[in-house]
């Protein structure tokens, strides 16, 4: 491991910052798989006393925890690979907004629940691709926590599947919820599969998955599925979120970090 | 001159396989195969202990790294545990010992893993037996139990409902 004293990247400086190299790119790259499980573990927390029913209060607080296990399995493995050390506090309580490199589809506010449906079905459908195909990465770690949770993401695709059948094949209100949930959450899907300039790099290095090579296992995933619910994939949608991936975040994210950064700014060190 | 009083290699890993599960007690940490090898170096009196988590996010990992070091400190020896997420854990690695105890204690275990990783399952499609009366006439209530490693459900013959250890 180098002892170089590499800066902390700035806030607010990463848009078409130069792609890094090395052990650095295994960073860049693996820090977009770790916020995508962390934000969205943020978000499905928010589900409990929420939910339609207790055992739905537990079914995604479960999956919740799933997913920040996992990101807790690359986080401090990241501060290592970009020799900045950061421990996993580090980068959940103290990073700013534009240091985030999930999608935005998993930091969109909570919904119905057949937009959270809608969502865990297209989320869990990429993560159960990605992970498989982080088997043949050469980063030793992306491989151990993808091994470690491809079952996991098997049972939250399972779980969503479930949902989309009871619904959409349910009653009519519970079909066009469904339906229009489905579309909801469409913008947010084209992200998932972007080839942004790191992860094509960390590909080609080994280490990461192109996103775009996941794209048509995943779509495949979650059509048998809406097909079994009686619902229609809807078309393309006309506009589409990007950026998250290179720090630029839509209007909910900062609320998120506001509120899951809040006790850790407010009074550092504190523990209990 | 100082005496060091350690207990023998053999004993210290019984002891720290002894200790039991923080949220499924009746079962140890070695029966549910979370303890994955306790080596013991007598010239230096420092112990490596790998332990891995059943699920990504499972909290009791921190409980049980606590107590595998009170138990080690106690035995004379320095512990030092470390996880280790690979190869994965899988309910194939329970004892048979283990999953009789869970039974025992109201918890269906888990079946065998089926071969080329997880299928998906219809609701109610499994058989899992009643770890009360033995019927197999059990059905799921919820796919996400009271912890992250199992799942609730309920036996139509004698309408208890009961945990079911998930199997990973």
């Amino acid at each position: 491991m180098s002892e170089s004293t590499a800066p902390v990247p700035s806030p607010g400086r990463a848009v078409d910052a130069p792609v890094p190299t090395g052990d650095r790119l295994a960073a860049a790259y693996l820090l977009g798989i770790a916020d995508d499980a962390m934000v969205y573990a943020q978000r499905l927390g928010e589900w409990l006393t929420n939910a339609p029913q207790i055992e739905e209060d537990m079914a995604l607080a479960n999956v919740s925890l799933d997913l920040l296990g996992q990101a807790r399995g690359l986080y401090a493995h990241i501060g290592e690979l970009d020799g900045t050390f950061r421990s996993e506090d580090d980068f959940v309580m103290l990073r700013d907004e534009r240091e985030w490199r999930n999608v935005q589809l998993v930091e969109q506010e909570r919904q119905d629940f057949g937009f959270e449906m809608a969502r865990l079905l297209w989320f869990s459908a990429y993560q159960v691709e990605l992970y498989a195909a982080a088997a043949d990465s050469s980063d030793e770690i992306f491989r151990a926590v993808a091994a470690k949770a491809t079952k996991e993401v098997a049972y939250h695709h399972d779980h969503a599947h479930q949902w989309l059948v009871r619904l959409g094949d349910g009653t009519d209100e519970s079909h066009e919820r469904m339906q229009t949930a489905l579309e909801a959450v469409l913008p947010y899907l084209a992200e998932l599969f972007d080839d942004d300039p790191v992860s094509i790099a960390a590909a080609e290095a080994g280490a990461g998955v192109l996103p775009s090579s996941l794209h048509d296992a995943v779509v495949t995933r979650v059509a048998a599925v809406v097909e079994e619910a009686t619902l229609t994939l809807p078309n393309d949608s006309r506009w589409r979120s990007r950026g998250g991936r290179q720090g630029v975040h839509s209007a909910p994210m900062g609320y998120l970090l506001a509120e899951m950064q809040h006790v850790a700014r407010s009074h550092p060190g504190a523990t209990w | 001159m100082v005496t060091t009083t350690r207990t023998a290699p053999g004993e210290l890993e019984a002891a720290v396989g002894s200790i039991p599960d923080p949220e499924v007690p009746v079962v140890t940490i070695a029966d549910l195969g979370i303890l994955r090898s306790v080596a013991a170096d007598e010239t230096t009196g420092v112990v490596d202990v790998v332990i891995t988590p059943t699920y990504s996010g499972c909290p009791a990992m921190e409980a049980i790294t606590a107590h595998v070091s009170f138990v080690c400190r106690a035995a004379g020896w320095e512990p030092r545990v470390s996880t280790r997420l690979s190869p994965a854990w899988t309910t194939d690695w329970m004892s048979d010992d283990g999953k009789e105890k869970l039974r025992r204690f109201g918890i269906a275990p888990p079946t065998h893993t089926p071969a080329g990783g997880p299928v998906p399952v219809a609701l109610g499609r499994r058989t899992v037996a009643c770890p009360r009366c033995g019927s197999d006439d059990t059905v799921e209530l919820a796919r996400f139990g009271s912890t992250a490693c199992k799942a609730l459900r309920r036996c139509e013959a004698c309408r208890e409902t009961f945990d079911e250890f998930k199997t990973l």
